[in-house]
């Protein structure tokens, strides 16, 4: 239930005065209702629980987390190195 | 996919490893909240790659297990009623009430089905006007954003044959309880990173001061949940106790705004008990009156509930990070996810259900290796 993987926006439309999208999950499709994230648009990445957007994955931050962890790497080989 | 295969590479797990090594000088217990993240880190085996220096115990973040058994003998009743439609998360379906589950009460001939959203329930509100339609209401704040939309769509719909049974539990207040429980070990929380999505985490700096114990936002995959323990690991070898977001992609301080404004509308605080542990002051959520019509311990009188635990389950000891699963003598013999004494057994977020899932496999390839 608290397992929210991310999926990709793929259509948005409107039922029942809900905003509704199409989203993928690695090649599984399903309806997710985006109420909570009316920004999201297509092509975005959301985290999903029980049918509902909780949340857009922001590009910007998984790249800093991206850079943060090869600079641990980075420090890991000299220490390998001098060891 | 993306978001998840670069967070699961064997080089990050290796390099948070080897910066955790790095890291700990003294030994230290850490408890992960969230249910989901228990059974990472025991299906990539984390525990066991960690320093000996660093115990994760495993918090009570399983919504299917806490659910109190009141609450599912309520449940039960209001299944088995006729023009009853009773629709839950399908976890809920094996957890053992005092004397049977919602399976069995289908195979009695009631109306059980499994949905995936509350809007499915709607949808089954809309498509039976002449049935009731029951949705069972669990979880912690990830859940509960789509069961306050599915009153509000109910209500928008005019639908009369819909309502809720509500059981929903908040994290904070149960970190409270641990830690203000005698005999605490535990002295860092990796935090539930999908209820912060909801919530932010603007509740933990206080607690995190109150109690002197890091609390670190941390998501779900492996290399997330190694970076949770770092930057715990970080703040207790340097004395710090904070606050912290190890998990910026998916969560901010403030949380999600507009789920947060429903849930105040259709929600209010009240005290709930919780499967094992017991009663927890102000740790739920209720339909505010103002949704009455929408509350099915309202619309169906099911009578003096008695409940009836099982004498051997310690799930209650398991979801306080007291004892672990193996521990208990039932474990894998009397209880097992097909048979289970306790819902921490069922559920696919349960301590005990992890454990019979992956450590029992190796426990098999163990044995299988020393044959051959």
């Amino acid at each position: 239930m608290c397992l929210g993987v991310p999926g990709q926006v793929m259509e948005i439309r409107q039922v029942d005065g809900l905003s509704m999208a199409t989203v993928d999950f690695g090649g599984t499709r399903r309806d997710v209702c985006l109420a909570y994230v009316p920004e999201a648009k297509v092509g975005d990445f959301v985290v999903v629980h029980v049918g509902f957007a909780i949340s857009i994955v922001s590009e910007a931050e998984a790249r800093e987390t991206r850079e943060l962890l090869e600079e641990i790497a980075a420090h890991e080989l000299p220490v390998r190195s001098a060891s | 996919m993306k978001f998840v295969d670069e967070y699961r590479q064997a080089a990050p797990v290796h390099a948070l490893l080897a910066e955790i090594r790095r890291t700990v000088k003294r030994p230290w217990v850490l408890m992960e909240i969230c249910g989901g993240q228990t059974h990472a880190i025991l299906r990539y085996g984390l525990d066991q790659l960690l320093p000996p220096e660093i115990e994760l115990v495993h918090g009570p973040g399983c919504p299917v297990c806490v659910t109190p058994l009141e609450q599912v003998d309520k449940a039960l009743a209001i299944a088995a009623l006729p023009g009853v439609t009773f629709t839950s998360y399908g976890d809920m379906l094996r957890v053992p009430g005092s004397g049977r589950d919602l399976f069995s009460v289908r195979a009695a001939g009631g109306d059980v089905r499994v949905v995936y959203s509350p809007l499915d329930a709607i949808q089954l509100a809309q498509a039976n006007p002449d049935r009731q339609i029951v949705f069972f209401a669990i979880g912690f704040e990830t859940t509960a954003p789509a069961n306050a939309m599915s009153v509000l769509q109910a209500e928008r719909l005019g639908l009369t044959n819909f309502s809720l049974l509500v059981s929903h539990v908040r994290v904070p207040p149960a970190i409270h309880a641990i830690l203000g429980a005698p005999g605490n070990r535990v002295e860092g929380f990796l935090a539930a990173g999908h209820v912060c999505a909801v919530m932010g985490y603007h509740e933990y700096p206080p607690i995190a001061e109150r109690y002197h114990v890091p609390v670190v936002v941390t998501g779900f995959e492996p290399v997330d949940l190694l970076r949770g323990v770092l930057a715990t690991v970080r703040q207790l070898e340097s004395g710090r106790a904070e606050a912290e977001n190890a998990y910026t992609r998916a969560v901010t301080f403030e949380g999600n705004r507009p789920a947060q404004d429903v849930l105040q509308r259709v929600f209010e605080d009240c005290d709930r008990a919780w499967r094992g542990i017991g009663v927890i002051p102000m740790s739920g959520w209720r339909l505010r009156e103002a949704f009455a019509a929408f509350d099915a311990e309202r619309r169906f009188d099911v009578g003096d509930i008695r409940t009836q635990e099982s004498k051997s389950c310690i799930a209650g000891e398991v979801l306080q990070g007291r004892k672990r699963p193996p521990d208990c003598a039932a474990f894998g013999s009397m209880c097992t996810p097909e048979h289970p004494l306790g819902a921490t057994m069922v559920s696919s977020e349960g301590a005990c259900a992890a454990y019979f899932n992956y450590r029992r496999q190796e426990a098999a390839a163990a044995e299988v290796g020393s044959e051959a």
